[in-house]
């Protein structure tokens, strides 16, 4: 098995609130991030295809293919948009770094012609990133809060 | 849908390598100029990664501030500008390799109460790093 990745930035802006708590509430949980007039990010994103070389082209996947992918299904969605405005599939959601990465694993997953989705990394900051494995555990991982 | 979420911290710190039951000649071969006897320092990246399903109200594995909370208390606030070795009880009887520390570290974190802890991460320099997901070690002590 190989593993393939591809990475693409974008840019974006989003707010947290939540209609179902109070003012006071969203302040308070969601803190800076419940600015009203919303904030932004340079959000790096890697893309991550497992699969066997194909033997008459040496490739998991044309990378070109994943890259126009990306382009459709991600940049032309999302880059230079006010996530929570403008991007129909997390309506309804806070655009968080965990629910972004969910709602591009769920746009990807049927698009990959060869090989499988193994792993959807987003960077919100250099120092603070989420890894989505779909509805897969992660290598050696575990779902929700199991500590011994 | 189980999502890792990753946060980098840095802390600063200083240690010896050095294994008292060994003899002078032997932790010089061993650690080389890790042995030296007045320590040296290291800017360390931690990466701790955390588990679990975002919660449907806030679109959240954990609350940053909950985690930065949590990982200023347990390990940043007794670790950062330290001397390992002396400051840290379990470094008087180990080795404070980032091995080790990766490990004390993960020990340290795992009960934050509100994700699992998935790994800890270290870089001890950009070109070293060192991970633990809290396996058995099956170490010989």
């Amino acid at each position: 098995m190989l593993y393939i990745t591809r990475k693409i930035e974008f840019s974006a802006s989003h707010l947290y609130h939540n209609p179902a708590f109070s003012a006071e509430e969203n302040r308070r949980i969601f803190g800076k991030c419940n600015n009203p007039h919303g904030h932004g990010h340079n959000y790096t994103l890697e893309v991550t295809v497992a699969g066997a070389p194909d033997p008459a082209t040496g490739m998991v996947l044309d990378l070109n293919e994943l890259k126009d992918i990306l382009q459709r299904e991600i940049i032309d969605r999302m880059d230079h948009r006010f996530l929570n405005y403008e991007v129909p599939e997390l309506s309804g959601q806070i655009p968080t770094c965990e629910n972004i990465a969910a709602v591009i694993w769920r746009l990807l997953e049927p698009r990959i012609s060869k090989g499988r989705l193994h792993r959807v990394r987003l960077y919100e900051t250099a120092d603070l990133f989420v890894d989505c494995y779909g509805e897969r555990n992660g290598a050696g991982s575990s779902t929700g809060k199991r500590n011994p | 849908m189980n999502i890792h979420l990753t946060r980098r911290y840095s802390l600063s710190a200083s240690h010896r390598l050095h294994n008292p039951t060994l003899g002078e000649a032997e932790n010089r071969r061993i650690y080389g100029k890790c042995n030296n006897p007045y320590g040296h320092g290291h800017n360390y990246v931690i990466e701790v990664t955390v588990s679990g399903a975002p919660e449907l109200a806030t679109g959240m594995v954990a609350s940053l501030a909950d985690l930065d909370g949590f990982v200023k208390r347990e390990v940043l606030d007794p670790f950062d500008h330290r001397y390992l070795n002396e400051e840290i009880p379990l470094f008087r009887e180990r080795v404070p390799t980032t091995e080790n520390l990766c490990v004390e570290i993960y020990r340290r974190l795992r009960s934050f109460p509100h994700a699992h802890l998935e790994r800890i991460r270290i870089e001890e320099t950009a070109l070293n790093s060192f991970e633990y997901s809290g396996e058995p070690l099956g170490r010989t002590e």
